[in-house]
């Protein structure tokens, strides 16, 4: 007996010559789409209450969104938190991730800072205090500041933008560095505009076909400006 | 200790004592039930006494008919609350059958069903069922007891972290921990089940604030203010749209359950017919085009008709409703629609461009949207060779399959043979492997909402339990059946102990192949035939196993049996279980094996 169903067999029948990309996107040969990943912060505005910051960190491990840092803490209301993801993805994950962000229902604003807005980190690096001297002429070429000292340590307290705690981690680490702690960032968007303005940009995001979308992605790679 | 300060009322309603804390670890004052109340005739009813009774009464003013549960400590008092209300309990055998059954009351009827459990094993036996209504965004509530506040985090008898194990799998959940907020945490509950994308919510109830004292009434069911949905499209991009699709030459609409759920398959049915689109649906959309219709051509995907995978692979305009381009439908992404503008309408923003790029994004109401196009596109696209095309792939790719005398019987008969028994409004529930796909592929569906299965998660066992949903949400006069598999029936099928109780009258046909045939048929095509724990020879007889439950028992092993034994099955009055021997090398062809081109699908082994 017959184990099968009739018509032309696979390779009998047409197909088209078209392709999507990974993300789904029809490929446009006079403009391929390529989505490297870029790093950028996403700020939400969230109700104040138990288990948000567990459905945020869930909701990013479950979709598997590469997360650099999440910081999170009160704000002016105090029925509302702040919470900073900083990510690194390509547009596509961006957008998701804003997307499904604004999908908790305990969130009520999620937006994407600009490149410029103000992102701060603090850190505390603990070095071996053999030359105490030097090690604070370090602390305040990076405006760092001597939280303890023993006879043995020295903690240092420094805030400013990644590039620069990195860069400050680097010099110390001259000396012997014993311990760090980090808080990840958290950021502002610069002057008059509201951090906590929900980012109606992303609604009009979808509107742009995939090859404007991919030149926007080429002229800003976001990276840290006047805060260093 | 809780912090929490339950306020102790007395009946009459006047406070007495504001501060006094309730302490779950001594016995709570006896709180006052005034059982003579003949409730019926009172013009309103009787005021709120107990956190409990504040969940009923959010469940009665939502509408609420039935509930499907099992009891247990820390639910109790909420049981207690049930006792004195119209809503109609369901127990059911095990909670797992409680969530599907919910699930499917919430299919079938379109508002949420509700399911009931105690906490730790009652909860997290739920959890299946209400993943399964995640990943279809069927509306349902659960409700589930928990240990009293001050035994919260202290790994107290049967205490399971209930908001943490479901947070993923839910649309919202919640920890209710205020008597007086309790009633108004169900409330809004069921509104945010049914708003929207609609989803299963989970509010977790510990013991000593349902017993706790209030006269608080529960809020009307409203959703909170963070939770916004868009209604209509951008008029722009439905402008855009309405004139891509009007200079179509190759033109495909996808429905998705989303149409179903968004009430929008009669707009869409308009608006295919006015201007003669060829309509493809997704598993879950199935019921959304009457499948009996000239434009139609079926289910895409995996095991979609090979006309509807053609269909999408070679148009050039593709109007996506309700879909969320699961990978069962894509296949490949590469190769999915290759040439195709994608209008994609949906009410979850989340959803758009999420697998699929999506060239007219239209975020809203699957109804108002449709009805935004039909405005908009005036003149209709220009696709008849396209049209002639379709009916010529319906021709060269047609369902058809050999059923020889003298074979064992082929389950693609059988299934026609059932859809032949019954009325066009059937609703016919299915467990999730081989049988699921000929139920799909070989009963002709035409209404929307009779078509209750586990699409997303794919769960076995979902058949029966949601049979039992189905019923209770049906009309009297429609008919239910449960198209099962022996593997899947065989999970949930203590659920037969509720249908004789509750005397539904629902059919079940175990096509039974005693073997888990889907997981056979990959093993033959993918793993050299090595039939490795997929041989399930040890079935036990399931017409006898029906008999001993108090159901009625049937038996199909030949050709001349199918028509007379269906008929006296669906004419019992109760439930009934045909065990349907059908052969055991039976196949689901078309195939697209899982990352490839569905346009490449195959229509036998050796083209695998
Ligand atoms: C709860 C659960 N466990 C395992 C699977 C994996 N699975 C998918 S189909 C299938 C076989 C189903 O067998 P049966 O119910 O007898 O149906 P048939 O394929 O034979 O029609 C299995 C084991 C599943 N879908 N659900």
């Amino acid at each position: 007996m017959k184990r099968g169903l009739d018509g032309p067999k696979p390779e009998e029948r047409p197909t088209p010559s078209g392709r999507r990309n990974e993300q789904g996107i029809r490929i446009d040969p006079e403009v391929e789409a390529t989505h490297t990943p870029r790093r950028t912060v996403i700020s939400a505005l969230v109700t104040h209450e138990p288990g948000v910051l567990s459905d945020v960190s869930g909701l990013f491990s479950r979709r598997q969104f590469n997360i650099e840092s999440l910081t999170v803490g009160p704000t002016k209301n105090e029925a509302h938190a702040r919470i900073t993801v900083v990510v690194e993805e390509p547009d596509p994950g961006i957008d998701q991730i804003k997307k499904q962000l604004r999908k908790l229902v305990p969130v009520i604003s999620v937006r994407e800072l600009e490149p410029d807005a103000m992102r701060r980190e603090l850190a505390l690096v603990k070095v071996d205090a053999d030359r105490p001297d030097r090690v604070a002429a370090v602390a305040e070429m990076y405006g760092g500041k001597t939280v303890d000292s023993c006879p043995e340590t020295a903690t240092i307290e420094v805030t400013g933008a990644r590039q620069k705690i990195e860069a400050a981690i680097e010099t110390f680490s001259q000396f012997g560095i014993r311990e760090i702690s980090r808080t990840g960032t958290t950021a502002l968007a610069r002057g008059t505009d509201s951090t906590g303005a929900s980012d109606s940009a992303s609604t009009a995001d979808e509107v742009l076909s995939a090859e404007t979308a991919n030149q926007q992605r080429t002229q800003s790679p976001t990276h840290s400006t006047t805060d260093d | 200790m809780s912090e929490r300060a339950a306020k102790i009322t007395p009946a009459d309603g006047e406070e007495q004592d504001d501060d006094q804390i309730t302490d779950s670890a001594t016995p709570d004052a006896v709180t006052e039930v005034d059982t003579d109340a003949d409730a019926g005739s009172e013009p309103t009813p009787k005021p709120v006494t107990t956190g409990a009774e504040s969940v009923i009464r959010a469940l009665e003013n939502a509408g609420v008919e039935y509930a499907f549960g099992v009891q247990g400590g820390a639910i109790m008092p909420v049981y207690d609350a049930l006792f004195d209300s119209d809503i109609y309990h369901v127990t059911m055998a095990h909670e797992q059958g409680a969530a599907h059954a919910a699930d499917a009351y919430g299919i079938v009827s379109g508002e949420p069903g509700i399911c009931l459990a105690t906490s730790g094993p009652g909860a997290t036996n739920l959890v299946t069922g209400i993943a399964d209504a995640d990943m279809d965004s069927d509306p349902l509530v659960a409700l589930t007891g928990q240990v009293p506040t001050a035994f919260v985090g202290n790994d107290a008898f049967q205490e399971t972290d209930t908001t943490g194990v479901t947070t993923p799998v839910t649309k919202d959940n919640s920890f209710s921990s205020d008597p007086d907020r309790v009633g108004s945490d169900v409330s809004e509950a069921f509104a945010l089940a049914r708003e929207g994308r609609p989803g299963p919510t989970l509010v977790d109830l510990p013991k000593d604030v349902t017993k706790a004292e209030t006269d608080r009434e529960p809020d009307e069911p409203r959703v909170p203010e963070t939770y916004e949905v868009q209604e209509r499209a951008d008029p722009e991009i439905v402008a855009a749209a309405a004139e891509r699709l009007e200079n179509a030459n190759r033109p495909v609409m996808l429905l998705g359950g989303g149409v179903i759920k968004g009430e929008a398959s009669e707009a869409c049915r308009e608006f295919a017919i006015e201007h003669e689109i060829p309509v493809v649906t997704t598993m879950p959309g199935i019921g959304s085009f009457p499948e009996d219709h000239e434009l139609s051509m079926e289910m895409a995907g995996m095991h979609g008709t090979g006309y509807a995978n053609m269909a999408i692979t070679h148009c050039d305009t593709m109007l996506a409703i309700g879909t969320r381009f699961d990978d069962r439908l894509t296949g490949g992404i590469e190769t999915f629609a290759p040439d195709a503008e994608l209008i994609h309408v949906d009410i979850d923003p989340a959803e758009i461009s999420k697998n699929i790029h999506a060239d007219y994004p239209l975020i809203g109401d699957a109804e108002t949207v449709v009805e935004q196009l039909r405005e908009s596109v005036t003149t209709s696209p220009k696709a008849t060779k396209w049209r002639a095309q379709c009916q010529q792939w319906k021709s060269d790719y047609s369902m058809a399959y050999d059923a020889p005398e003298d074979e064992p019987v082929q389950p693609e008969f059988v299934v026609e043979a059932l859809d032949e028994a019954t009325a066009d409004d059937t609703i016919v529930t299915t467990g999730v492997g081989q049988h699921q796909m000929w139920a799909c592929q070989y009963w002709t569906y035409t209404e929307p909402r009779t078509w209750v299965s586990s699409h997303g998660l794919g769960t076995m066992g979902y058949g029966l339990p949601a049979a039992i949903g189905a019923r209770f949400a049906a009309d009297d006069d429609q008919d239910v059946v449960c198209i099962d598999g022996d593997g899947s029936f065989l999970m949930t099928l203590q659920g037969l102990s509720v249908a004789v109780r509750e005397n539904l009258d629902i059919t079940v046909a175990v096509l039974n192949n005693e073997y888990i045939g889907m997981v056979r048929q990959w093993q033959d095509a993918f793993f050299e035939g090595r039939h490795s724990a997929s041989d399930y020879h040890w079935m036990p007889e399931f017409d006898k196993l029906a008999e001993a439950f108090g159901a009625a028992g049937f038996r199909i092993d030949e050709y001349d049996d199918v028509a007379d034994t269906i008929e006296e099955a669906i004419a019992y009055d109760g439930p009934s279980v045909i065990d349907v021997h059908i052969d055991p090398q039976a196949n689901v062809y078309p195939m697209v094996p899982s990352g490839g081109d569905n346009g490449q699908f195959a229509l036998a082994e050796d083209q695998l």
